[in-house]
């Protein structure tokens, strides 16, 4: 498998362990979507999709979609047993209310502070939030899904976002290719490094000041 | 009773620069068979609220490609590159709305409401302009409604009464658009008298509906989605 796809699992799979069996989870299109494939066996998780419902089921087989059930990126997928249709007001009231537990999405930029930087390049890329805002703000914890540096090689995880913000101090988890990270009151704290690199490494891609913890796990 | 009327007749009095809602998310949903006569009817200059501009040439993607909005309130127009390019040089005035603000807005609007407070935004650039209010320790933005003189909503179900069915994911935005239009259009794959819609089944009460018209074109956003 290519090199890129491997890191894009291993970031999967690594969020899929932080979501406990029964979770409310809305996955962000692309990366994030990956999440759904790496859950621990035994666990369930329910998809929310906020076009208008939960249980979310794998992508629809050819000759089988049903123009009435599409996810957040308009393709056609199922709904699972146990799953519920609901129109908009209803959706955002599950995400703004605070009953999703879980949001992953993929980020342009992050800060020190967990703000977010994911939906516009002024100029260059503007095609609207969509519902990131509402998921960052509403959602109980927001994971970010990310490589750790953009295709030029400079970090995206910076001191302070240059970009639009998607909302602040919202983020509390950062998965990258290379780190686990919390977004604490006192800093971001590197709680983990990939299994193929050093606290150095990682340093000297994140421009934010990171404080690597006591114990430091792998993965 | 509501009118039954053909698609030519129910776009009759949507007029050049009209405010119009289409329901839909990335063409699920869109009223394809009303968007159709529309074009065809020649309206230009419109105010157009929609969730989102679908792809281009599919459903509500088609008001932008064929030049009919004037102006565009939605959350996200990444999926039709043609509202990205009119917005860039100037050609339709595009406002984008968070989702869920959209939802609401437009909800508050139908409820009679006077606007609605949310957290969704602070701090970004959607609060430019807006007044924030800071209450029980968090900050939210006062976001106005919003409402139109027309609303197309595609059901699977309509009866006589106006009383809808919508399917699945294609409910999104047609529950609070047909509470917020002056005129709601629906055009409905089967039209029943009254009793042949169980009304637990019933997903938009026939009070806020005005006219029904036959759909003729499939719900075709799968088989155009690139």
């Amino acid at each position: 498998m290519d090199p890129k796809e491997l890191k894009r699992i291993r970031i999967a799979r690594r969020i899929a362990q932080e979501l406990p069996d029964g979770a409310l989870v809305n996955l962000g299109i692309g990366m994030p979507t990956l999440v759904g494939n790496h859950i621990p066996q035994g666990r369930t998780i329910i998809l929310q999709s906020e076009n208008g419902f939960t249980g979310l089921g794998p992508a629809a087989e050819k000759g089988k979609e049903n123009p009435a059930i599409v996810n957040a990126g308009g393709q056609p997928v199922t709904i699972v047993p146990g799953g519920a249709f609901f129109d908009s007001a209803m959706s955002f009231a599950i995400i703004r209310g605070g009953h999703v537990d879980y949001t992953v999405l993929g980020a342009l930029e992050v800060d020190m502070a967990g703000n977010l930087a994911s939906y516009m390049i002024p100029g260059k890329m503007v095609p609207g939030m969509g519902g990131a805002m509402d998921l960052v703000a509403g959602a109980r914890n927001v994971i970010i899904a990310m490589e750790h540096v953009n295709k030029n090689g400079a970090p995206k995880i910076l001191k302070k976002c240059t970009l639009p913000l998607t909302a602040v101090g919202e983020v509390d988890l950062i998965v990258t290719d290379m780190a686990f990270i919390r977004v604490t009151k006192k800093g971001l704290v590197l709680e983990e490094i990939a299994e193929d690199t050093t606290v150095e490494e990682v340093v000297k891609a994140t421009e934010a000041p990171l404080h690597v913890a006591g114990k430091l796990g792998r993965f | 009773m509501k009118p039954v009327v053909t698609a030519e007749k129910a776009v009759e009095d949507i007029k050049d620069g009209a405010s119009l809602m289409v329901s839909g998310f990335m063409g699920c949903g869109n009223a394809f068979t009303l968007i159709d006569a529309l074009i065809k009817k020649g309206t230009k200059g419109l105010d157009l609220i929609t969730s989102d501009t679908a792809y281009p040439n599919v459903g509500v993607g088609r008001l932008i490609c064929e030049c009919r909005a004037a102006t565009l309130t939605a959350s996200h127009i990444g999926t039709n590159p043609v509202s990205g390019q009119k917005m860039n040089c100037g050609e339709l005035k595009v406002t984008l709305v968070p989702q869920g603000t959209f939802a609401e807005r437009i909800r508050a609007k139908g409820a009679g409401l006077g606007g609605v407070l949310t957290p969704t935004g602070v701090g970004t650039e959607v609060e430019k302009g807006k007044q924030k209010l800071h209450l029980n320790g968090r900050d939210y933005l006062l976001e106005m409604p919003l409402g139109a003189d027309f609303a197309f909503i595609r059901a699977e179900v309509a009866d006589k009464y106006g009383n809808c069915f919508l399917p699945g994911s294609s409910k999104n935005m047609a529950v609070v658009m047909a509470m917020a239009a002056d005129h709601v259009i629906v055009e409905a794959e089967k039209i029943v008298e009254p009793g042949g819609l169980d009304p637990e089944r019933v997903t938009i009460p026939g009070a806020f509906v005005s006219a029904i018209v036959q759909a003729v074109l499939p719900v075709s956003n799968l088989q155009l989605n690139p």
